[in-house]
């Protein structure tokens, strides 16, 4: 443990700090552009030079190791001239440009010229231009602006592993740029945005719509995918402007998905704003009230065994909540919160949970990937395998589809004859898990969601098993979901009861007339064309697949318009908080189905958001235990079965469409047609 | 003046073999493996003792340096590099010796790559060194045909191999850690010391980068011993040194002498002096373009070596001298290195990106004396902000021509900034 002197103060610092990171610890500013926590050190910028005593020259000290005995000065004449004179040539060839900036505002180098500058500029010749370069649908350049902080080359290399920006050029005329102008092919791209210091990337969709100052910040959670994704959703008035990351070092450390951070557009357009009812085949607007004596009317008129309810992929645990409590009190049974089919049950947690926790994949020193694409089913996960493998000794194998992870794989096989092999101990990859002190294991929906997904399950859990996967200390064996709701509704019990049917059950059972009301909560994806027969009852809020079938629909809050839970894939349990009203009549899920239980005669019994979470804390105390994560010693398998021989297929073919919100954004639509369907074959090699 | 008994490059001139047989004759490869067994330690304490120090430039002591190198592998492997990116504008000292005495080069890799415990050696070679390169590709070739090098090398019991390697013509791959990026096959960047090469290095390995002329001359200070070599020249400066004479002399070349030799003697004795006579002398740049240029006053008395030249705030550098007579015009002349630093950044920091075009665009009105006299000062002021504040020297090296010409000729910048003012027409130059 190093101790020295900074501007007086003695501080103690752990070994490997650098003498930036001692300044900070004894409070001491120091400004700096290059440096990022995250990344790799460049020492480029040149803004954090300090003087130490007994170094002739001033010290970078974003790069220079603390030392003990060292005494470092920030406030001195010698480092205010070098801060003055990087400042200064850092200026010389950056346009004036603030006022028309997107970065105004927020922007390293206006706070850093104001705090650390001169008032006066003595460079009297022409300053340099510099040609935009094309990045895509989400990042806008203006690269006169750069700096040449590399940020943005080190994030891409390092934590997206796409390695497509560098620079070119030497000199005064080095120049950032994507590999020959084409667009960024990562998932996390957006998050050069909020690296770059200035203006030079900045948000292509946001472009001259808000300024920082103008705008409310509402610190929420993601819904996108299940990995729950710190975010900060920036409005003004009631208009969701952008979605910004906030840090969760256990989650998604300060890194968002493309999609988490530009759906925003799809939270404007397709907007179910009122109920509506179908009369002769169309539907027409109608009030609350009849749309409630509507479904009352239907409800009544039929049977709990004809009735049926399915929860959605962005689902809050209120609005299940409150829809399970309302089916079981007209005894109705046919509940399923599992759209996709996935066949993993409710009851033990940790035979459905992410159990190392997304933080725990860094202590693990082998992997095995069976039938998922974590880079896009959680981008911001992947992102920590990588991080984890490039640290070196983390040997990846993949049994289903062989795609480009952005770090080293090895594919072991495409189905379960593979899977077969590794748990009788007679592929190779098994005895690499054997020897690995903290083997994972990431089973994903793609292997899952199949008929025979117990079945696969049971074998994963087996591979888990006897590679020591599973232990007092280390529990391994991670399930990796695609939906935001799906732990929720899993841990709330939203599957069928007793002789109740499941989501494939229903459908057919929709399909044949022997269920004739169906209740989909932001239910979209799934085969509708089964539902035509029923009366459906379409509560969500988006005009998608659902609402086209639907009967009655009820218009809700998406999750930036309401305050609810979610659990996240680990099974953390996270509070969103709204950020905007929802549009016209829509209301937030729970008090939508409070007043329809009015209606049908069920009253629920809660009359407000606290109540009902109250009820559901004392069902299921682990909903109030916020933030956390618990590990289990053991995991439990339903009966297996056998499994068959077809190929493994991940979960998300469209990485770009996987919700309404999503399939309401133009801006994932410009995406999908940039980068159409090569997300979901690239191999790095199909060009 | 240095004997010719003492000089250690014999055939400096081409005049005879450059191939095993001539080298032999001279000397080279003579009982290489008795040296070898004489131990690493021997080895490196006899290079500190006869007070070499690198030739390269910044003149640290050689036989220090390859004592940082770990005493022991750790598990990795040890590199020694060789630098032959010579590219500092006036240095052609390297080029002759990878030309004509390719051995010394080439059994001196063996005996330092030895002494710091490194089984392969690279020499990095520039750019535009073609001929250079294939001189040298043939001596290796050679060596390893006669087994001097490889298994056994020169039967020494220990292994060596040396691969020759081409760069791209940067600058900026002279400096010693851009030129183990560029080995390494990436851009020419200078990286963050510490760590230093020596403990990471060349594919993160223990690493020593030598300037050619520091490892071509070991062989014969091991074999002479470091007493004959520290007795030559001034103390803390002691040798022989390759000059390389360049500019408004009589007869430009590239010569041994001794260090310490007198500035005039050197012109006078080896160029046939200066165009034009010792009178018509304007100034000197003593060590290849970085360092400042010295006005005819101090030329006639400075000693040619490290401490002599820093007193007078130049250096020695690669001891490349540019002799500039009174028809130079010294601003433009500076104006012209001011572009070269320009273009030869490499962009990665600030102050030298930023900084080596500003200097340049301010210098090139002055030659024009398109400026104010106030311009004079802050330019001063922004080599000074340049300097030191770097990753690499190339920020210090693109500074102090600029501050030199400050220095010494400030008179004659402003007198063109009046002339200019006054209507009258800028000088022509004397290219």
């Amino acid at each position: 443990m190093p101790k020295l002197t900074v501007d007086g103060v003695e501080v103690e610092v752990e070994n490997g700090v650098t003498v930036l990171q001692a300044c900070e610890e004894a409070n001491a500013d120091v400004p700096r552009f290059c440096y990022h926590e995250r990344l790799s050190i460049a020492g480029n910028c040149r803004m954090c030079l300090v003087e130490i005593e007994k170094s002739p020259k001033p010290v970078a000290s974003c790069a220079m190791p603390a030392a003990d005995g060292m005494v470092v000065h920030t406030k001195t004449e010698t480092v205010k001239r070098a801060r003055e004179g990087v400042m200064e040539f850092l200026l010389i060839n950056h346009p004036l440009d603030c006022p028309i900036c997107d970065q105004g505002g927020e922007c390293d180098l206006q706070d850093q010229a104001m705090a650390f500058g001169v008032d006066n500029s003595r460079f009297d010749e022409n300053k340099r231009a510099v040609e935009d370069k094309e990045m895509g649908p989400l990042v806008k350049t203006i690269m006169t602006r750069c700096i040449h902080c590399t940020r943005c080359v080190r994030f891409v290399q390092e934590v997206a592993g796409v390695p497509e920006i560098g620079a070119i050029g030497r000199g005064e005329d080095m120049e950032i740029t994507t590999y020959l102008e084409k667009s960024l092919t990562s998932e996390l791209s957006g998050n050069v945005i909020d690296l770059c210091p200035v203006g030079a990337l900045t948000s292509k969709p946001y472009a001259f719509t808000a300024r920082p100052w103008e705008l409310r910040k509402t610190e929420t959670i993601d819904v996108m995918d299940a990995v729950g994704s710190a975010i900060r959703v920036d409005a003004r008035g009631k208009e969701v402007m952008r979605v910004m990351p906030r840090l969760n070092e256990d989650v998604n450390e300060e890194w968002i998905s493309d999609k988490t951070r530009f759906i925003w557009d799809g939270l404007k357009s397709q907007r179910l704003d009122r109920p509506y009812v179908r009369e002769n085949g169309k539907l027409r607007a109608a009030s609350w009230n009849e749309a409630f004596e509507a479904i009352a009317a239907k409800a009544k008129s039929t049977t709990p065994e004809k009735m049926a309810a399915i929860a959605g992929d962005l689902a809050c645990v209120e609005g299940m909540s409150a829809l399970k409590d309302l089916m079981v009190s007209l005894g109705v049974t046919n509940l399923d919160c599992r759209q996709d089919g996935t066949k993993l049950n409710a009851g033990d947690r940790a035979s459905y949970l992410f159990n190392s926790s997304i933080a725990g994949i860094e202590d693990a020193d082998a992997l095995l990937i069976i039938g998922s694409n974590p880079r896009t089913e959680a981008p911001v996960l992947n992102a920590r395998i990588r991080k984890r493998w490039s640290q070196g000794g983390l040997p990846v194998g993949i049994v289903g589809e062989d795609v480009d992870l952005t770090y080293e794989t090895e594919h072991l096989g495409a189905g379960p004859q593979t899977l077969k092999e590794i748990a009788d101990g007679s592929h190779s990859f098994a005895r690499v898990l054997e020897v690995a002190e903290r083997p994972m294991i990431i089973l994903g929906q793609g292997a899952l969601t199949r008929a025979d997904g117990a079945a696969v399950h049971a074998t994963a859990l087996q591979i888990a098993e006897k590679s020591g996967a599973i232990s007092a200390n280390w529990n391994g064996f991670n399930v990796l979901h695609t939906a935001a709701a799906r732990v929720g509704g899993l841990d709330l019990g939203f599957v069928p009861g007793e002789g109740g049917k499941d989501i494939a059950g229903i459908l057919d059972a929709a399909a044949s007339g022997d269920v004739d009301f169906v209740f989909l909560l932001g239910a979209d994806e799934i085969d509708t064309s089964k539902l035509e027969k029923a009366f459906v009852v379409y509560q969500g809020t988006h005009g998608d697949a659902g609402a086209h079938v639907a009967d009655v629909i009820l218009p809700a809050a998406t999750y930036t318009e309401k305050s609810a839970l979610w659990v996240n894939t680990e099974g953390r349990v996270q509070m969103g908080r709204r950020a905007a009203f929802p549009p016209g009549d829509a209301r937030e899920d729970w008090a939508i189905l409070r007043a329809l239980s009015d209606v049908i005669g069920q009253t629920l019994p809660y009359d407000s958001l606290q109540q009902l979470r109250a009820a559901l804390f004392e069902a299921h105390p682990h909903f109030a235990a916020f933030d956390t994560v618990s590990s289990a010693a053991s995991v439990t398998s339903g009966p297996g079965g056998s499994m068959d021989d077809v190929p493994f297929s991940n979960a998300i073919t469209d990485f770009y469409f996987t919700n309404p919100i999503a399939r309401a954004s133009k801006i994932m639509a410009d995406c999908a047609a940039t980068y159409g369907n090569k997300e979901a074959g690239a191999t790095g090699t199909n060009g | 003046m240095l004997q010719d008994k003492d000089r250690i490059f014999t055939n400096l001139y081409g005049l005879d073999d450059y191939g095993l047989e001539g080298a032999r004759r001279r000397g080279d490869w003579d009982n290489t493996k008795d040296l070898i067994a004489k131990g690493r330690d021997w080895i490196i304490d006899e290079m500190k003792q006869s007070g070499l120090r690198g030739r390269g430039g910044a003149g640290f002591p050689t036989g220090l340096k390859w004592s940082f190198m770990p005493k022991e592998s750790d598990g990795r492997p040890h590199y020694l590099v060789v630098n032959a990116d010579e590219s500092e504008p006036g240095t052609c000292k390297d080029r002759e010796i990878m030309r004509h005495d390719p051995h010394k080069l080439v059994e001196g890799c063996l005996v330092a790559g030895f002494a710091m415990g490194a089984n392969a050696g690279y020499i990095y070679v520039r750019g535009e060194f073609i001929f250079e390169r294939e001189q040298l590709q043939r001596a290796v070739d050679q060596a390893y045909d006669a087994g001097l090098l490889g298994k056994n090398a020169a039967d020494s019991g220990w292994d060596f191999e040396l691969y020759i390697v081409h760069g791209a013509g940067a600058y900026i791959c002279g400096e010693e850690t851009a030129l183990i990026e560029s080995l390494e096959g990436k851009k020419g960047m200078p990286r963050l010391k510490p760590p230093f090469p020596a403990n990471v290095g060349l594919y993160g390995a223990p690493t020593t980068v030598n300037n050619v002329e520091s490892i071509a001359v070991a062989p014969t200070i091991l074999r002479r011993g470091a007493s004959w070599f520290g007795g030559l020249g001034r103390p803390n400066n002691t040798g022989t040194k390759v000059f390389s004479i360049s500019g408004h002399v009589n007869n430009p070349c590239n010569v041994e002498e001794e260090m310490g030799i007198p500035l005039k003697e050197l012109i006078e004795k080896h160029c046939g002096g200066v165009r034009g006579g010792w009178d018509n002398l304007l100034a000197v740049i003593p060590g290849g373009s970085s360092v400042p240029l010295l006005p005819k006053s101090i030329c006639d008395t400075v000693l040619m070596d490290f401490d002599s030249l820093k007193d007078v705030q130049s250096g020695l550098g690669t001891a490349a001298v540019i002799v500039m007579d009174k028809s130079t015009d010294v601003i433009k002349a500076i104006a012209r290195l001011s572009a070269f630093y320009k273009h030869e950044s490499c962009g990665q920091c600030t102050p030298c990106r930023e900084g080596t075009g500003w200097m340049w665009r301010v210098m090139e009105r002055l030659v024009t004396g398109e400026a104010e006299v106030e311009e004079i000062e802050m330019l001063l002021d922004v080599t000074k902000r340049v300097e030191g504040h770097t990753i690499c020297a190339l920020g210090d090296a693109a500074a102090w021509p600029v501050q030199g010409l400050i220095r010494h000729f400030r008179p004659v910048i402003e007198e063109r900034i009046a002339t200019r003012k006054a209507g009258g027409a800028a000088p022509v130059a004397a290219e």
